[in-house]
């Protein structure tokens, strides 16, 4: 034994059963792992749609984009694929913000300002194919 | 934010070499991680090197052998020797496994040996795991039935029934799974892990049990259930063949299944 060896200092004297069971269930998070498995299913044709779709504008200009985006399936399709992008982002980013950012007050701010920067960005996409849609 | 390296007293530093006694046949160097709560020092990786001649063949034989002729301050922790108490759950050659289960002959060159990841260290090999143990009993392991027994004898089961708790009740509680866990790692606080998981999934699959609702009720939680991302390394670890991936799963098909 060094002699200088102090006695551990005890900071926690709750049970571990305590601890354990904190703050109880939260009664949620089942829907939030099935949206994320739908977003993820809808994107897959979504996205072969989109990679298709920028392939057939390959060096389109303004007005034929304009045009593309009016036909009405090719609105639909494209806030469709907006919509769940966005949200399956936002919710992937959710999970790993909550699994790696430690302390509640951290974890909130990030998921706050994470999650507002993914909501203008889908804004401003939603309201690009709208200007173009209806241009 | 989680802690991706070690704190600096966590640090593991070289430690001492035990040569093998002169005219030792066929020699192989065991690495262990070291760390004594009493000296003050940083945690070290000892190596020793055992006559595998003069030895068992489980990796256990030879810390068994390590501590009774070589260095008696050894500890881990260890009990019946074939699997199935579950004490002598280690980090073996970057696996977590059971050392009695695990061949010396399956690891090419120096075998390392440290604890279980990521738990607290009480001595060298023995790990902490007063959390798990914590966590195993919140989700109540046991019968729970309003309908009294048959007044005559036990609750039956029939064969499919009783079917649908094989691969869980062979569970020993090793802890392998659970510390193999990154998300365990993580948030071990708050998520039970794919032990604690797998006990609650072989209640819940337990057709004498009444308790089902109330069981998944206390799983519904972002934390305790769906901090799983199906990482599967707890399926790839089990030195006993199970599948806690696949029991989480379940659970997961069932909050799924009430919604409506």
């Amino acid at each position: 034994m060094s002699k200088e060896t102090a006695a551990p200092t005890i900071h926690i004297r709750r049970s571990g059963l305590g601890r354990a069971r904190g703050l109880g269930t939260a009664k949620s998070g089942s829907a939030h792992w099935w949206a994320e498995r739908v977003t993820s299913a809808a994107l897959l044709p979504l996205v072969l749609y989109f990679v298709i779709s920028v392939l057939i504008l390959k060096g389109a200009d303004h007005a034929e984009m304009a045009a593309y985006m009016a036909e009405p399936w090719n609105t639909v399709l494209y806030i469709a694929l907006i919509a769940a992008l966005f949200s399956h982002l936002s919710m992937g980013m959710q999970a790993v913000i909550e699994d790696y950012v430690r302390t509640d007050a951290t974890r909130i701010i990030t998921l706050l300002v994470v999650k507002g920067g993914i909501a203008i960005l889908a804004l401003a996409s939603l309201i690009s194919v709208l200007k173009l849609a209806f241009s | 934010m989680a802690e991706f390296t070690l704190p600096a007293n966590s640090k593991v530093g070289k430690g001492t070499t035990y040569k093998a006694a002169p005219g030792a046949t066929r020699v192989k160097e065991f690495e262990v991680y070291r760390w004594n709560p009493d000296d003050g020092k940083n945690p070290v990786m000892d190596t020793y090197e055992v006559d595998l001649d003069k030895c068992g063949p489980m990796v256990l034989d030879a810390i068994i052998k390590i501590k009774n002729e070589i260095d008696a301050s050894l500890t881990f922790r260890r009990s019946c020797r074939e699997g199935i108490c579950g004490s002598c759950a280690m980090n073996i050659d970057g696996t977590n496994t059971l050392a009695c289960l695990k061949p010396i002959d399956d690891v090419k060159g120096a075998i390392k040996i440290t604890p279980l990841p990521h738990m607290p260290v009480v001595k060298d090999l023995v790990p902490d795991l007063n959390q798990q143990y914590a966590q195993l009993r919140s989700i109540e392991p046991w019968l729970q039935a309003d309908s009294a027994p048959p007044p005559d004898g036990e609750r039956l089961q029939s064969k499919e029934e009783r079917a649908e708790i094989d691969g869980m009740w062979e569970c020993i509680l090793c802890f392998c799974c659970s510390t193999s866990c990154p998300s365990y790692w993580w948030n071990g606080d708050r998520y039970l892990g794919p032990a604690v998981l797998l006990q609650a999934y072989r209640w819940i699959a337990d057709s004498r049990d009444e308790a089902t609702g109330k069981r998944l009720d206390a799983l519904e939680d972002p934390f305790k259930l769906y901090r799983c991302h199906t990482i599967m390394n707890c399926t790839q670890t089990c030195p006993k063949g199970l599948n806690p991936a696949k029991a989480i799963g379940k659970i997961k098909q069932l909050m799924l299944e009430r919604q409506g």
